[in-house]
């Protein structure tokens, strides 16, 4: 499926997120961990749902009782993102035929951001790239998330505060998208929306009225720019 | 929950993240996307950054100064430190541990 060469072509694009990945991963795996959960629950997540803001997000959720079309609803409006990161990829992932899928699969933010900005070095297959860095990525979230959990079980100290690095990930890249081409106006107007929905319908709603809130502006503003 | 609900919730989660990312490529199969969709795939990437800024500060106790104050600073030092530097490790360490300390203080 990928061979030696796209690997090692792959692997300097993936330095910042083996960094990242590493990082979230054993602090999602150490959450879990102090949370009480044994090593199999994060590691299954990491592998099967591989979305990190999700996964973090979650953990409440498994605290609470058990409401499996509430999860499912849940996850898609915070992932909803998703859905444009797969647009944008539409054109390089043209050529990829069976390939796409398991693609699409493994398509987080960072592995977006890496992969919408790379160029493919010479000689190497663009999908054999993609699948590259994509699987790449993922086998840092997984081995993050392992020794997170285990490790969990070792240290004594107290790592509360600990999921902050959530919050912190995604000022992090709200930075990054604001400092990117259109991306004042849209983080601007995300932002704001999602404080107007949560200051006007509470923390728990906020999510579902954010997206709404967010969609009514970018189209009316599009209407207006049509005007001109 | 029991460890089969926890499977299946952890299915849930999986399936609704499947469905987001596969859905582009099964609806859009050729590259004709209508304008609309591709003025909101340039826009809308930020704004759900935007909206998840929110997201994860909207449990935080803000009506007392022990409880705004690690998050508020904490999320300043993030933001200020990764426009300046631009390291996403550097920022997600620094500010979690400014974090970290200042709910223990």
């Amino acid at each position: 499926m990928y061979d030696m060469k796209s690997v090692k072509a792959a692997f300097p694009y993936t330095l910042p997120v083996l960094a990242g990945y590493m990082f979230l991963g054993t602090a999602f795996g150490l959450l879990m961990s102090t949370k009480g959960y044994p090593l199999w629950y994060p590691l299954l997540m990491s592998v099967i749902i591989y979305a990190g803001a999700l996964q973090f997000a979650s953990v409440p959720l498994l605290a609470q009782s058990f409401d499996p079309a509430g999860a499912f609803i849940f996850a898609l409006m915070i992932n909803a993102r998703h859905l444009f990161y797969g647009i944008s990829m539409l054109s390089k992932y043209r050529d990829a035929g069976p390939f796409r899928y398991p693609l699409a699969h493994t398509l987080t933010d960072e592995t977006f951001s890496v992969l919408s900005a790379a160029d493919v070095p010479e000689g190497i297959d663009p999908t054999r790239f993609y699948l590259a860095v994509s699987l790449l990525d993922h086998s840092y979230w997984i081995a993050g998330t392992i020794i997170g959990a285990a490790a969990g079980q070792l240290l004594p100290f107290d790592l509360r505060g600990l999921d902050f690095s959530l919050t912190a990930l995604f000022i992090v890249l709200f930075v990054e998208q604001i400092k990117g081409k259109n991306g004042l106006a849209g983080g601007t107007a995300g932002a704001l929306m999602s404080l107007i929905a949560l200051l006007l319908f509470g923390s728990e709603r906020m999510v579902i009225w954010s997206m709404l809130l967010i969609l009514i502006v970018l189209l009316a503003g599009r209407r207006l720019m049509d005007h001109e | 929950m029991s460890d089969m609900q926890f499977i299946i919730t952890a299915v849930m989660l999986a399936l609704a993240t499947m469905a987001t990312r596969y859905l582009p490529f099964m609806v859009f199969k050729d590259n004709k996307l209508p304008g609309i969709i591709v003025y909101l795939g340039k826009l809308l990437p930020s704004a759900m950054m935007g909206l998840l800024v929110i997201y994860s500060f909207k449990d935080f106790d803000f009506g007392s100064l022990s409880g705004a104050l690690p998050p508020l600073t904490a999320g300043l030092a993030a933001a200020l430190l990764h426009l300046w530097k631009r390291n996403t490790m550097l920022s997600i360490a620094v500010s979690t541990a400014v974090y970290m300390l200042l709910i223990r203080i």
